[in-house]
C-alpha cells in the first residue's frame, strides 16, 4: 500500500466517522430531552417532525443563525480558542476507538478503526487531560466571575477524578497485558458475556469507579459543578453564545459518547456478542461485517441511557462532598482494586 | 517523512520556548509551555518512544500545566511589566547557560553505554520498557518513587501546619 492510498483511506474513514459521530451527538441531545421528559412525566420535543425527530437539525440551524456576541472585556485569542480546543479533543478521541473486527477489503487498512495504535488507552487519557484546557481557558478568558468559578471548579475536578479514571483502567490493562484497545477486546472475546472484563475479569468494582469518574470527567450530573445553573448561571460558558456555545455543547455530548465507547471496549467486550458462539456467525458477508457494529452501538446506547437516567434521578453534589468522595473513596478503592487484581493474577 | 516531521515539531518547540520568555502574560506563557511539552512528546514518538510520548502529554501537558494554569487563575495574575533585567543577569547569565549546556552536551556525547536512538527507529513497546524498569533499573526506579513520596509527605506536613494556625480567616 503506497502512502497516497493510506492517506486516501484515512481521509475517507475520518470523514465517515466524523459525520456519524456528529449525527450521534445531535441525536443524543434529542434522546436526552425525550428521556428526561418521560422521566419527569412530560413529552419532551414533539413538534418538529415525527416524534420531534428533526429537532436536533433545527437546533443546529438555530445556533448557526443566532447573533454571535463577544463581550467587550474578554481576552480575545483565548476566548476564541477555547471552544475549538474542547470540540477538537472530543472529536480526536474517537480516532483510536475500534468499532468492529479488523476487516479490510482490497488491500485497505483496518476498516472499522481510524488508527490502530499500541498505546490506545494512553492516547485516550492524554486527550481527556488536554480537554480540560478548553473549559479552563473559556472560564478564565471570559472575564466574568461565574465563568472563572466554573473554570476553577472544573480544573480541580478534572485533576482529581482523572486519577481515579486512570487507576480504574489499570486492572483491565494488567489482565490484557497490553494498552492496545483492539487486543483488549480480543482478550475478552472468548466466551461471550462470561469473559467480559466486568464479569469474568472480576473488574466490576473498577467498572463502577470508571463510571463515576467518567461522570465527573464529562461534567455531567450529578457532578456537573462547573456549570451548576443554580449557583453559577452557566458556569464556564456563561459568556458564550451562538455557535461557540454550541461547540461546548457538542463537546460535552461528544465526550459522553467517547466515554461510553471506552467503557464498552474496556469492560463490556467491545464489539463482541454477549452470547459468544451460541449464535452461529451469519453467512451473508455484509451482515457478518455489520453485526459487531450493531453490538457496539447497542452497548454505547445503553451507556448513554444510563447517563441520562442518572441525570434525571440524582441531585447535584455539594462541592466539598464531591471532592471528599473522589479523594477519600474512589482513589483508595481503585488502588485496592489494582492490588486485588494483581494478587489474583499472581496466584 | 520523519525528518520533515522532526523539523516541524522542533520548530514548534523552539518557537514555544521563545514565546514563553517573550510573553508578558502568565497564561500566555503557560500555554506556550504546553506547546513545548506536546511538541517534545511528538519528538519522543518520532524516536520510537511511544510510552514516553504519552506520559509526557498526560503528566506534563495534562496534569502539571493544568495545575499551573489553575494557580495563575486563582491568583488572578495580570500582565507583567517589562523590565530590561539586571546587568548581572546579562553578563553572567548567558555565558553560564552556554557553559552548562556545553558541559552537559559533551558528557552525553561521550557516554558510550547509553546507546543511540535514530529517527524512524522501531517502536519500543511498553512491555519492553516495563521489563527493563522492573529488572535492570529497579533500584533507581524505586529510589525515585521514594523521593516523590517524601515530597508528597512534605507538602502534606506544610499544608497541615498552615491549616492549624490560619483557620480564623475563614
Amino acid at each position: 500500500m503506497t502512502i497516497w492510498q493510506f492517506i486516501l483511506w484515512s481521509v475517507l474513514k475520518v470523514a465517515v466517522v466524523t459525520t456519524v459521530f456528529l449525527l450521534a451527538v445531535a441525536y443524543t441531545v434529542l434522546l436526552e430531552r425525550k428521556l428526561l421528559g418521560h422521566i419527569q412525566n412530560r413529552w419532551g420535543p414533539t413538534r418538529v417532525g415525527p416524534f420531534g425527530l428533526l429537532q436536533p437539525l433545527v437546533d443546529g440551524a438555530k445556533s448557526f443563525l443566532k447573533e454571535d456576541i463577544i463581550p467587550t472585556g474578554v481576552y480575545r485569542p483565548l476566548y476564541l480558542l477555547a471552544p475549538v480546543i474542547s470540540v477538537g479533543c472530543a472529536l480526536t478521541l474517537i480516532s483510536v476507538v475500534p468499532f468492529g473486527e479488523p476487516v479490510s477489503i482490497a488491500g485497505s487498512p483496518h476498516l472499522f478503526q481510524i488508527s490502530d495504535v499500541n498505546i490506545g488507552i494512553l492516547v485516550i487519557l492524554g486527550l481527556t487531560s488536554m480537554g480540560v484546557y478548553g473549559v479552563a481557558l473559556a472560564g478564565w478568558s471570559s472575564n466574568s466571575k461565574y465563568s472563572l468559578l466554573g473554570a476553577l471548579r472544573s480544573s480541580a475536578q478534572l485533576i482529581s477524578y482523572e486519577l481515579a479514571l486512570g487507576l480504574s483502567m489499570v486492572g483491565v490493562v494488567m489482565r490484557a497485558g497490553t494498552l492496545n484497545l483492539r487486543l483488549i477486546v480480543d482478550q475478552q472475546a472468548t466466551a461471550g458475556i462470561l469473559t467480559w472484563n466486568i464479569f469474568g475479569g472480576l473488574q466490576f468494582v473498577a467498572f463502577c469507579i470508571y463510571i463515576m469518574a467518567a461522570f465527573a470527567e464529562t461534567n455531567r450530573s450529578p457532578f456537573d459543578l462547573p456549570e451548576a445553573e443554580s449557583e453559577l448561571t452557566g458556569g464556564y460558558h456563561t459568556e458564550y453564545s451562538s455557535m461557540k456555545f454550541a461547540m461546548f455543547f457538542m463537546s460535552e455530548y461528544g465526550n459522553m459518547i467517547n466515554v461510553g465507547c471506552v467503557a464498552t471496549l474496556l469492560f463490556l467486550g467491545g464489539w463482541t456478542s454477549p452470547f459468544g458462539d451460541l449464535i452461529p456467525p451469519p453467512q451473508n458477508l455484509l451482515i457478518h461485517a455489520l453485526f459487531p457494529i450493531f453490538w457496539f452501538t447497542l452497548k454505547v446506547f445503553c451507556f448513554l441511557f444510563l447517563y441520562i437516567w442518572v441525570r434525571g434521578t440524582l441531585p447535584r453534589f455539594r462541592y466539598d462532598q464531591f471532592m471528599n468522595f473522589g479523594w477519600r473513596y474512589l482513589v483508595p478503592l481503585a488502588m485496592l482494586n489494582i492490588v486485588g487484581t494483581s494478587l489474583w493474577l499472581a496466584f | 517523512m520523519h525528518l520533515i516531521l522532526f523539523f516541524i515539531f522542533a520548530g514548534f518547540c523552539l518557537a514555544g520556548a521563545i514565546n514563553l520568555l517573550l510573553q508578558s502574560h502568565p497564561i500566555a506563557s503557560a500555554l506556550s509551555l504546553i506547546v513545548v511539552m506536546t511538541s517534545l512528546a511528538v519528538l519522543y514518538l518520532l524516536l520510537g518512544a511511544e510510552f514516553l510520548a504519552a506520559a509526557q502529554v498526560i503528566v506534563y501537558a495534562g496534569a502539571i500545566m493544568v495545575l499551573v494554569t489553575l494557580v495563575v487563575m486563582l491568583l488572578n495574575a495580570g500582565r507583567e511589566e517589562r523590565t530590561h533585567g539586571s546587568h548581572a543577569a546579562w553578563l553572567v547569565g548567558f555565558p553560564a547557560v552556554a557553559t552548562i549546556l556545553a558541559v552537559i552536551a559533551t558528557v552525553i556525547l561521550h557516554l558510550q553505554r547509553m546507546g543511540v536512538a535514530k529517527l524512524g527507529d522501531g517502536i519500543t513497546s511498553t512491555a519492553e520498557l516495563g521489563t527493563v524498569l522492573f529488572t535492570r533499573l529497579l533500584l533507581p526506579f524505586e529510589v525515585t518513587s521514594v523521593l516523590i513520596l517524601i515530597a508528597i509527605l512534605g507538602a502534606v506536613a506544610l499544608a497541615r501546619r498552615g491549616n492549624g494556625e490560619g483557620t480564623a480567616g475563614k
